[in-house]
């Protein structure tokens, strides 16, 4: 029973890394680029759900929603200024950019919010009135006697990814801006060519991106309540690894880069060490780019001479 | 115009050497005069540790080409192994001097060896993935000193994994305490050995590069089938390369930790790799003076920041995205291109 439950929060974890993934891969897909700011996205959007419920008292899903539009505007913002003038540069140019939003974001924070950890509101409690009136939060259920325990936010988190997954896919495959980004990741002066605003479809991306990391800082955060301007850059990492797991570039890749590893990481953590579990994710990494180089599911480009 | 018939290369190189040591000159006798801020005194040895990550890094990163995010790693490598050799020679060798040289070369040869076991899967990969494998290690690599103990006593050296059941004498302390680090480090670095080091990795890196070795790296760095094609062999070059990048990594490593008291592994993450890139990329690529400037101006800055207080890394921030949008501007670019073509044009005429 101990093997279930760490597999089912291995797959929540797994499904906020997914969620983050799809940021990384989409944008690595139509700009070629290693977004590294992308971690700092998501802490980003947990501050605004934080301060918007705890504050200002609005109800979560107001909270998530704002959270999610500060993001979508923030990642658009980025693009435009520091990404966008960059679009001939080398790419290493735009990386150490992106680092450097990287840590004008963290700094920011820091800044505006503090260093002081900030406590996580659970928004998936559920008030229970026992019989003798005493009010108490219940915060997941159990099966088998108490056996098995899943909470709220594991259920939740599992279901919002796979309804992100299942959106995506179909916007990817039938939208007309869904096709326009696969057409730019494909050959981008094919694109502009065939009349594609390639400009907007790199903005769209990053629109995307940051807004879906809105989601994955407010659930990481219901999972793992303590939020400080740090937060995002740790899971940000995983879940870049994740996307190179899964092989960089390919949605479904992202799915399962990212459920793989989180529940390669809490099993790592339940059975081999809570200290090197990090040594064990990023070691199976290494197996698996030396078996196929490019990813589990990406594709492999021939070479040209 | 060009008395001494020296090629572009060897011209470039000496002047670099020319420079490293009026710096060290100058910053020497300043110190020795007392006109220098104690800021800047205790500055010395980071930033010698630092120009020589980042000239090591640009080996990897300019010269050969490859991507690499876990330069931290080879130098927590250095820093521990090196740290451990001094403290257990401390009763053995009076003199500080022989005992810092021995943790250099230590640290090097250990990150050396890291360096070669880390390079046989990751010179298999190519960019990004290269790069993300190299990642990794740097993660694995912490993790295991963030959990390692190691101990010295009238038994030997006594190694353990996890949990400190190392079973030492009694009273005798680790030297790694997983976790902890390393406490209690005599402070033996000193800005004179760490220049000494500069000119060593300068010279092995210029020897190198303008070597037939280093011509067949460069080679493989513009276009890796072209060279594959001729016969260079590929896998033995990169390799080369990439020890001797993890060497002196490994053996700044040791000089850095050798400056403080305390160190932990947690010092030597991802994100002073990164710091590394951004010297090594802000300097130029291949560009082994442009990363000894960068380095050493990007440690003062945050501390010569002081004044901002809390601002100060935003503002590094700042000054990091606006170098990078402003040098890759492509009216700037060609502007300076021209005052280039047209200083260029002055001389020969």
């Amino acid at each position: 029973m101990s093997f279930l439950n760490s597999l089912i929060s291995g797959v929540s974890l797994g499904s906020i890394y997914a969620i983050i993934a799809l940021g990384y891969t989409m944008v690595y897909g139509i700009a070629k680029m290693l977004n590294f700011a992308h971690g700092d996205v998501i802490m980003v959007g947990a501050y605004i759900c934080f301060f918007a419920v705890s504050r200002f008292s609005l109800p979560p899903l107001v909270g998530v929603l704002l959270a999610v539009v500060v993001c979508t505007l923030l990642g658009m913002t980025i693009e435009k200024l520091a990404y966008a003038p960059l679009r001939a540069a080398p790419s290493l140019a735009v990386l150490i950019t992106a680092i450097g939003v990287s840590y004008f974001l963290q700094n920011a924070a820091l800044l505006l919010w503090t260093p002081n950890p900030k406590v996580f509101p659970n928004f998936f409690a559920r008030k229970v009135t026992a019989p003798d009136g005493t009010v108490t939060d219940q915060t997941g259920m159990a099966f088998f006697d108490g056996a098995l325990r899943v909470s709220y936010v594991t259920l939740v988190t599992i279901l919002v990814c796979l309804a992100i997954m299942a959106v995506l896919t179909v916007f990817i495959n039938s939208s007309k801006l869904g096709k326009a980004m696969r057409a730019v990741s494909e050959d981008k002066d094919a694109a502009r060519l065939m009349g594609i605003n390639v400009n907007t479809t790199i903005s769209a991306t990053f629109a995307i991106g940051s807004g879906l990391a809105a989601i994955a800082g407010v659930l990481l955060c219901s999972a793992y309540p303590t939020l400080v301007p740090t937060t995002g850059s740790m899971p940000g990492i995983k879940a870049f690894t994740a996307a190179v797991f899964g092989g960089i570039g390919s949605i479904p890749g992202a799915l399962l880069g990212g459920l793989l590893l989180g529940v390669i990481e809490i099993l790592a953590k339940a059975y081999i060490s809570t200290q090197l579990s990090d040594a064990v994710v990023f070691g199976v990494l290494i197996v698996v780019l030396l078996v196929k180089p490019t990813g589990l599911l990406g594709k492999v480009v021939r070479e040209k001479v | 115009m060009n008395k001494l018939n020296l090629s572009k290369a060897s011209r470039r190189s000496f002047m670099t050497y020319a420079v490293v040591i009026i710096a060290f000159i100058v910053l020497q006798s300043l110190a020795a005069a007392g006109a220098m801020s104690s800021m800047l005194k205790g500055l010395l040895v980071p930033i010698c540790a630092y120009v020589v990550m980042a000239i090591s890094l640009n080996l990897t990163v300019g010269i050969l080409g490859e991507l690499s995010l876990g330069h931290a790693g080879f130098m927590s490598v250095g820093a521990f192994m090196g740290v451990t050799t001094a403290v257990s020679l401390q009763n053995v060798v009076a003199s500080k001097e022989l005992r810092l040289i021995a943790a250099l070369l230590v640290g090097a040869l250990f990150a050396a060896v890291v360096g070669f076991l880390v390079g046989i899967p990751v010179l298999r990969l190519n960019g990004d993935y290269l790069a993300i494998v190299t990642l990794a290690f740097g993660e694995i690599i912490k993790s295991i000193f963030n959990n390692l103990y190691l101990g010295l006593d009238s038994h030997g050296l006594h190694v353990s994994l996890l949990n400190n059941t190392l079973n030492l004498d009694e009273g005798v302390k680790p030297i790694i305490g997983g976790p902890m680090g390393i406490g209690g480090i005599q402070k033996i670095a000193n800005f004179a050995t760490g220049f000494a080091l500069i000119m060593v990795c300068l010279i092995i890196i210029f020897n190198l590069v303008n070597s037939r070795a280093g011509r067949a790296i460069m080679a493989i760095r513009d276009n890796r089938i072209a060279a594959e094609s001729v016969g260079i062999p590929i896998t033995k070059y990169k390799m080369m390369a990439f020890v001797t990048s993890a060497a002196m990594a490994g053996a700044a490593g040791a000089l850095f930790a050798l400056n403080f008291s305390t160190i932990v592994a947690n010092k030597f993450d991802f994100n002073t790799s990164i710091l590394v890139l951004v010297f090594v990329v802000l300097g130029g690529l291949g560009n082994m003076m442009g990363s000894i400037v960068a380095a050493a101006a990007l440690t003062v800055l945050p501390e010569a920041l002081r004044q901002f207080a809390d601002f100060r890394m935003l503002v590094y921030a700042i000054v990091l995205i606006l170098v990078m949008l402003i040098r890759n501007n492509p009216t700037i670019r060609t502007f300076t291109a021209q005052l280039r073509r047209g200083r260029k044009g002055g001389a020969k005429s």
